[in-house]
């Protein structure tokens, strides 16, 4: 690429086009035109293209500056990250449902991550050497896996809300909602998301503690940010159990959907304000 | 009364949600720390209040621990309850399956195909038993029917993850029981053979002796540090038998016991090359001192005492950083206290005294404090993750999946009818229907194509 193109103007650029995506998929639902939504999800599978790209050439970036490690190591890499597999896992979504309406209220989200990532004053795009914690093989599994886990349930999120707009109209008569997929169909999606992203939480809690294990002697301190992490574990229990034994769905599910998304955001954002050992994925750095 | 309170779900609903919310606390409130701090950051009311109720150690509480138990117990309750009626399900010799059962589903797929039933009757079969792990072949009036079923295992797989979670119980309550977790400072050529517990303050030998031949840490430019790395020997009757240089994320394990890289530390040198440069003749003299020790100034100014040597010294506010303390009297009525700072040679410069005193040489000596620990519940605990992660996918992502192929003689043609059932993913049990029907589509027309080449 040279010296016209370096990751961080390829990222500044994957955030604008993360824009333009959500900009194609709110015009096909609001005006119920097919092109936008197809072109959409061109602009979107683009940007994914650009945005692993982006991650791929920040590591070897990272190699050039002597400090070689996976781009997985602070806020802005994890947000990065983050951005895309919401992406990833909602072009799967779109394929498997072939409904581009979800799009206008998924594609926000990854969006969002990214531009917080970009004009974020309080969060650093520089390379950042490994402190001696982080100088782990586990670093990328824990990281990886845990982050799949947060965007299946960022995508549960957003299909939890649809789910309540459209549960009201449930004739779907409505020019904009009633567009949505019926209710069983998004209480279902959300309901699969939610057990995908407890998988991958579950495997990002473990990988955590074994590492933990081997950096510090143990495998469970109750260090907030493991605390937080258990407590959203909790409440994806609490919904699965619901669902599965008491036959709970819709509009609670929806509840308890957004419910453990606002862990997760507590899991992922809030718990830098308490103290702990997770701080190198703080502000400021 | 006790087996039908724990075989409830909305038990354990209530008891996860519990769980869920209490654990807040112990994040809000900062854990195990002194009673001074409390006081300071809540007052006498509330600290009187928060200690009652242990959420200075809420993870270990009486009450917390409590509901932990009550979870372990309405685990098992409600496994073993429902685990005689799936034991029953899934070890059957021959699992019986009903015609009507399938005709009356709505999930099917239907497709004709020219000819006799007889003829696609092999061609299916060996199809459909491909796919699955039972089948069976059944004559109807005029036809045949297929019946075929796999995965009936994966309804043990909600087993698998409760009894993970017991596993971790039981790992973590061995680990409490035969395990221990301490700490040791060791300086850099000095053994030791105990280690001070963390949460008792106890004190505990060790089966061997830990010596530290060496303490590193390097740093990168922007100031951050790189690596900690502590040369370790492990001593038997005084018989080296392991050296290994542990950092961060490698520990040394020997005899079930890991020490781990967990903080350093710098001590006072044993001894410090002072240079006294006199501000009268510019004539400058070195004198090796320890601390406690005290010289004659030269050229008769009288005597410096050093006394003291701290790891951070403050300054009007300012931190130095590590200083030697000493003092210069200059008889016996006078003395002036006498700052050395190891990062700020030119320190002293600024007194303007008859002599300048800086540090000339002596190397700061490090220690290495090392997270001793012993677990033997660790495997107990890994154990459970493995089966926690394999029982979550079998769970979640497989299904006991039942199929029924009926196919009749109606109209002159092959009426092919295939339905099916899961136990759970319907969604996937409908698109698993409609790929069969399209494969035994396929197979119909290209056998047929087969026979009449």
């Amino acid at each position: 690429m040279g010296n016209f193109m370096n990751s961080s103007s390829l990222l500044s650029l994957v955030t604008f086009m993360y824009g333009l995506a959500t900009m194609l998929y709110m015009v096909a639902w609001i005006f119920k035109k097919p092109a936008p939504g197809k072109l959409a999800t061109w602009v979107l599978l683009a940007t994914v293209g650009g945005n692993i790209a982006g991650i791929l050439m920040r590591w070897v970036e990272s190699y050039s500056q002597g400090i070689g490690h996976a781009p997985l190591a602070n806020l802005y890499e994890s947000l990065i990250f983050f951005a895309w597999t919401i992406a990833v896992l909602y072009l799967i979504l779109e394929r498997r449902t072939e409904n581009r309406v979800i799009g206008a209220f998924i594609a926000p989200l990854a969006f969002l991550a990214m531009a917080y990532a970009s004009l974020s004053p309080n969060i650093s795009d520089r390379i950042q050497p490994l402190i001696p914690a982080l100088k782990s093989n586990w670093l990328i599994a824990h990281v990886m896996t845990c982050f799949i886990g947060y965007a299946a349930f960022a995508i549960a999120f957003g299909l939890s809300w649809m789910y309540l707009f459209r549960q009201r109209d449930p004739a779907g008569n409505g020019p904009l909602v009633g567009r949505f997929p019926a209710p069983g169909v998004l209480d279902e999606l959300t309901y699969q998301m939610i057990i995908f992203g407890f998988l991958f939480l579950t495997i990002g809690i473990i990988t955590g503690s074994v590492w933990a294990n081997s950096a510090w002697g143990r495998y469970w301190g109750w260090d907030p940010k493991e605390t937080w992490s258990l407590i959203t574990w909790f409440i994806y229990a609490t919904l699965l159990h619901a669902r599965l034994m008491r036959g709970w769905s819709g509009k609670r599910i929806a509840c308890l959907s957004i419910l453990g998304f606002m862990a997760v955001l507590f899991t992922y954002f809030g718990v830098n304000l308490l103290p702990g050992l997770h701080s190198y994925g703080a502000m400021g750095q | 009364m006790f087996w039908k309170f724990f075989a409830s779900v909305k038990l354990t609903v209530v008891l996860l949600l519990t769980l869920a919310a209490t654990s807040i606390i112990g994040t809000v409130i900062p854990q195990s720390g002194t009673t001074a701090f409390y006081m300071q950051a809540y007052g006498p009311f509330l600290y009187g209040v928060f200690n009652v109720l242990d959420l200075f150690d809420m993870y270990h509480s009486w009450w917390f621990r409590l509901l932990l138990l009550m979870m372990t117990a309405n685990i098992v309750v409600c496994s073993v309850d429902r685990l005689s009626a799936t034991w029953k399900i899934i070890f059957v010799k021959n699992p019986i399956f009903t015609r009507s059962r399938f005709s009356k589903l709505s999930d099917r797929e239907a497709f004709s195909v020219d000819g006799n039933p007889a003829d696609v009757k092999t061609l299916f079969y060996n199809r459909i038993q491909k796919k699955f792990g039972f089948s069976r072949m059944d004559d109807t009036e005029t036809g045949f029917c297929i019946f075929a079923e796999k995965w009936r295992w994966t309804r043990l797989g909600v087993y698998a993850v409760h009894l993970s979670v017991i596993l971790l119980l039981i790992g973590s309550l061995v680990g409490s029981i035969f395990g221990f977790e301490g700490f040791v400072n060791i300086p850099e050529g000095e053994s030791t053979r105990t280690v001070r517990l963390r949460n008792s303050n106890q004190v505990i030998q060790l089966p061997f002796t830990v010596r530290c031949d060496a303490f590193s840490v390097s740093f990168y430019e922007s100031g951050q540090p790189k690596e900690f790395r502590s040369d370790l020997t492990i001593l038997n009757d005084d018989k080296p038998v392991l050296t290994k240089s542990i950092i961060v994320n490698d520990p040394l394990r020997y005899e079930g016991i890991n020490l781990f890289q967990s903080s350093y530390g710098q001590l006072p040198p044993r001894e410090v090359v002072l240079k006294f440069e006199s501000r009268e003749t510019g004539m400058q003299y070195r004198k090796t001192v320890s601390i406690g020790q005290s010289v004659d100034l030269p050229e008769g100014k009288g005597t410096f005492t050093l006394k003291d040597y701290r790891n951070a010294v403050d300054f009007k506010g300012h931190n130095l950083g590590a200083a030697f303390l000493g003092a210069v009297a200059a008889d016996d009525t006078t003395s002036e206290r006498i700052i050395l700072p190891t990062r700020f040679p030119s320190f002293d410069r600024m007194r303007k005294g008859t002599f300048f005193i800086s540090i000339d040489g002596g190397e700061a000596r490090y220690y290495t404090g090392l997270q001793v620990t012993k677990d033997p519940g660790v495997w107990v605990v890994y154990a459970g993750f493995l089966m926690m992660i394999i029982g979550c996918f079998v769970t979640f992502f497989m299904s006991h999946q039942r199929v029924c192929v009926d196919v009749m003689r109606q109209e002159g043609v092959c009426r092919v009818m295939v339905s099916g059932i899961s136990n759970k993913n319907k969604l996937g049990m409908q698109n698993q229907i409609k790929a069969i029907a399209r494969n035994l589509e396929e197979a119909a027309s290209s056998g047929k194509a087969e026979t009449s080449s």
